[in-house]
C-alpha cells in the first residue's frame, strides 16, 4: 500500500459561479468517492477561498522573521480547492476511484495525483 | 558490478563482433534478441520487481549465451535457455542484495496465488509479456516515455538506437527512460493486465504506441533515410505478439492486419537511390502477396469479431490498394467511402486530408484541391509537410505551375528527411521547367 495525495484544482471565478444542479452533481460526485474509498481516505477537507490565504516567506530583513503576506502562494486562476489523503494499493485503484469525482469532468478543474514519500 | 551497469548503458555486449568463427552463433544470438527480448525481460521482471535489475540480469543473459553457445550449440530453445539463465542471475542478485532492495519501490503486481513449493517463484506465465507492455504504454506516462519505454524494454533497442529513432540526445533519451521507469516504481503504476472494464481503453494506448513506432519506421521525420527496418520489424513484432496474446481483441487484429498490408509494400516504396516512390508509380509485381493475403485474412478476422475498429477501417483501405491491378483501376469510391467511415470513427484532420487524397482521384484534381480549401485553416496541419505537397500535387495535375511550385517550395520547408526533399527537389524544378516554358 502507498500514500496518495489528491488535489483538486479550479478556477475559482467559476467554482464561484457554479450553478446548484452542477454543485448538487459535485456533491454527488464526492458522496460516492466516499462511499468508495471507506477507510481508505486518510484526510480529506475543502479549501475556504484563495483571498482567505496567508502566506509565510522569507523576510526582508536579515533577522529569522517571515515576512507575512495575505493571499496565496501562487498568484493564479487555478487554486487547490480540497485535497484527499489516500492509502491505497495502486496508481490504478487511486484513478479509478478519482475518477468518481464530477471535477473530472468539467472544464473548470482537475484532479491531481501524487504519492507521498513513503519513510519506512 | 561497474561491468553490468556499463553493459545496460551501452547496449547488448553480443554487439562486439568477436571474429568471423563466431558469426553464426552472433546471428543467433541477434535472432534471439530480437524475438524474445521482451518475453526474457518479462519473465525476470516478475521475479525481481524492478525494471533496472531485471533488464541487468536478461543483459548477463545474452552476453553468457554469446560466451557459451559457440561451445555447447545453440539450444534448441533459446528463448527458455535465455529465461532460465536470466532468472538464475536475478535469485543470485536477490540473495546477495537483500538489504539494497529493501530501499527500492518494488513494482506492484497483483497477489498470486502463492507456490506451495517456492512462494518467491512466481511461474512464468505468457501473461507476463502482457503486464510488461501495458505497463511501458500506461495512461500516466508521457506519450514519448510510452514509446522510449516500450522500444527500450518490449522491444530490447539500446538507449541510443531510441535516441537516434527519435533524433534526441543519448543522454536525454536516457533520462527520460530513468524518469519514465522512476514514476513506474514510485507512484505504483502496477505491472498487471487491466481488468475486462478497463481492458479495452487500455489496449487503444498500447495499440497507438505500436502504430507510432511503425509510422516512424515507415516515415523517418528526420535523417539519410524514409524507411527504418528496424522500428517496423519492432512495430511488427509488438503487433503480433497482442494479437498472439488476445486474439480475441478486434483492434490488435486489425491493427496487425493494417501493419502487414502497409509492409507488404515495403520493397516499392524507395528507389535504388532511396527517394520515396509514390503509389500511382510503385512497381505493383514486386508486393508481397503472402504478406497481402495474411492482411487480408487477418482484416477478415477483425470485421467478423466485431464492430470495426479504426484500425480495421485503415486496414480496409490499404487492402483495396493492395488488391488494385493498377493504381488508376483503384476503386477510388471504395476508398472514399472508407475513408468516410473512418472519419466518423477517429475524426482528425489528417484523416480528412486523406479523404481529399482519394476524392481527387475518384472526382479529378480540382475536386481534391476544393476539398483540401477547408484544412487550410486547420491548425493541426499548419506545419504538415503532407498538406502542401498534396496540394503541390493536384496544382501539378491542374498544370497551374506557378502555385505547384510555391506548393512545392511549402513543403521543402517542412520537410527534414532527404529522401522525401529529393522527390520534392525533383517536382519543384519540373513545375520551375514549365513556368521557364510559359
Amino acid at each position: 500500500m502507498a500514500k496518495y495525495m489528491v488535489l483538486i484544482y479550479g478556477d475559482e471565478q467559476r467554482w464561484d459561479a457554479i450553478s446548484p444542479e452542477e454543485m448538487a452533481e459535485i456533491d454527488a460526485g464526492h458522496r460516492a468517492f466516499a462511499q468508495q474509498a471507506g477507510p481508505a481516505v486518510l484526510a480529506s477537507g475543502q479549501l475556504e477561498s484563495s483571498a482567505t490565504a496567508t502566506t509565510l516567506r522569507r523576510g526582508d530583513g536579515d533577522g529569522d522573521t517571515p515576512s507575512v503576506t495575505d493571499g496565496p502562494f501562487l498568484e493564479t486562476k487555478e487554486v487547490v480547492g480540497g485535497f484527499y489523503v489516500l492509502d491505497a494499493p495502486d496508481l490504478d485503484a487511486v484513478v479509478k476511484l478519482t475518477g468518481l469525482l464530477a471535477e473530472t469532468r468539467h472544464d473548470h478543474s482537475g484532479v491531481e495525483i501524487t504519492p507521498l514519500v513513503h519513510h519506512g | 558490478m561497474p561491468e553490468a551497469t556499463a553493459d545496460a548503458e551501452d547496449g547488448p555486449a553480443f554487439r562486439a563482433t568477436r571474429g568471423a568463427a563466431h558469426q553464426a552463433v552472433v546471428e543467433a544470438v541477434a535472432r534471439a534478441h530480437r524475438d524474445h527480448w521482451g518475453a526474457v525481460l518479462a519473465a525476470t521482471v516478475r521475479l525481481v520487481r524492478d525494471l533496472d535489475t531485471a533488464e541487468e540480469c536478461v543483459q548477463d543473459a545474452y552476453a553468457q549465451a554469446l560466451r557459451t553457445w559457440p561451445a555447447t550449440a545453440v539450444p534448441d530453445h533459446p528463448e527458455a535457455w535465455l529465461k532460465t539463465v536470466a532468472r538464475n542471475r536475478a535469485r543470485d542478485l536477490l540473495r546477495r542484495e537483500s538489504a539494497w532492495r529493501r530501499a527500492l519501490p518494488l513494482l506492484v503486481e497483483e497477489d498470486l496465488t502463492p507456490d506451495p513449493q517456492d512462494a518467491d517463484e512466481p511461474p512464468f506465465v505468457p501473461d507476463d509479456m502482457l503486464r510488461l507492455v501495458f505497463t511501458c504504454c500506461h495512461p500516466a506516462l508521457s506519450r514519448d516515455a510510452r514509446v522510449a519505454l516500450t522500444l527500450r524494454l518490449v522491444c530490447g533497442l539500446s538507449t541510443a538506437e531510441v535516441a537516434r529513432a527519435f533524433l534526441v540526445q543519448e543522454s536525454t533519451m536516457a533520462a527520460r527512460i530513468t524518469r519514465a521507469k522512476k514514476k513506474i516504481a514510485t507512484a505504483r503504476i502496477p505491472y498487471r493486465v487491466p481488468d475486462a472494464a478497463d481492458l479495452p481503453e487500455r489496449l487503444s494506448a498500447v495499440c497507438e504506441v505500436v502504430l507510432l513506432v511503425f509510422t516512424t519506421g515507415e516515415n523517418a521525420p528526420v535523417g539519410p533515410v524514409l524507411v527504418r527496418d528496424d522500428l517496423v520489424a519492432c512495430a511488427l513484432h509488438l503487433a503480433r505478439t497482442l494479437h498472439r496474446l488476445l486474439p480475441e481483441a478486434t483492434e490488435p487484429t486489425g491493427l496487425l492486419a493494417l501493419l502487414v498490408l502497409i509492409d507488404a509494400r515495403r520493397r516499392t516504396r524507395v528507389d535504388a537511390e532511396g527517394r520515396p516512390v509514390l503509389l500511382a508509380d510503385q512497381d505493383r509485381s514486386r508486393w508481397d502477396r503472402d504478406r497481402i493475403a495474411e492482411g487480408v485474412e487477418l482484416l477478415d478476422q477483425a470485421l467478423r469479431a466485431g464492430p470495426p475498429t479504426r484500425y480495421a477501417v485503415q486496414a480496409a483501405v490499404a487492402a483495396v490498394h493492395a488488391e488494385a491491378p493498377t493504381f488508376e483501376a483503384t476503386d477510388w469510391s471504395e476508398i472514399v467511402g472508407l475513408y468516410d467511415l473512418l472519419l466518423r470513427l477517429w475524426p482528425t484532420p489528417v484523416v480528412e486530408l486523406n479523404r481529399a487524397v482519394a476524392l481527387g482521384m475518384r472526382d479529378g484534381p480540382q475536386a481534391g484541391l476544393d476539398a483540401l480549401e477547408s484544412l487550410a485553416t486547420e491548425p493541426a496541419l499548419a506545419t504538415y509537410r503532407y498538406l502542401s505537397a498534396t496540394r503541390a500535387d493536384f496544382l501539378r495535375r491542374l498544370t497551374r505551375w506557378p502555385e505547384a511550385a510555391t506548393a512545392y517550395e511549402e513543403a521543402l520547408l517542412l520537410s527534414d528527411n532527404d529522401a522525401e526533399r529529393g522527390f520534392l527537389e525533383g517536382r519543384l524544378r519540373e513545375a520551375r521547367g514549365h513556368i521557364a516554358e510559359q
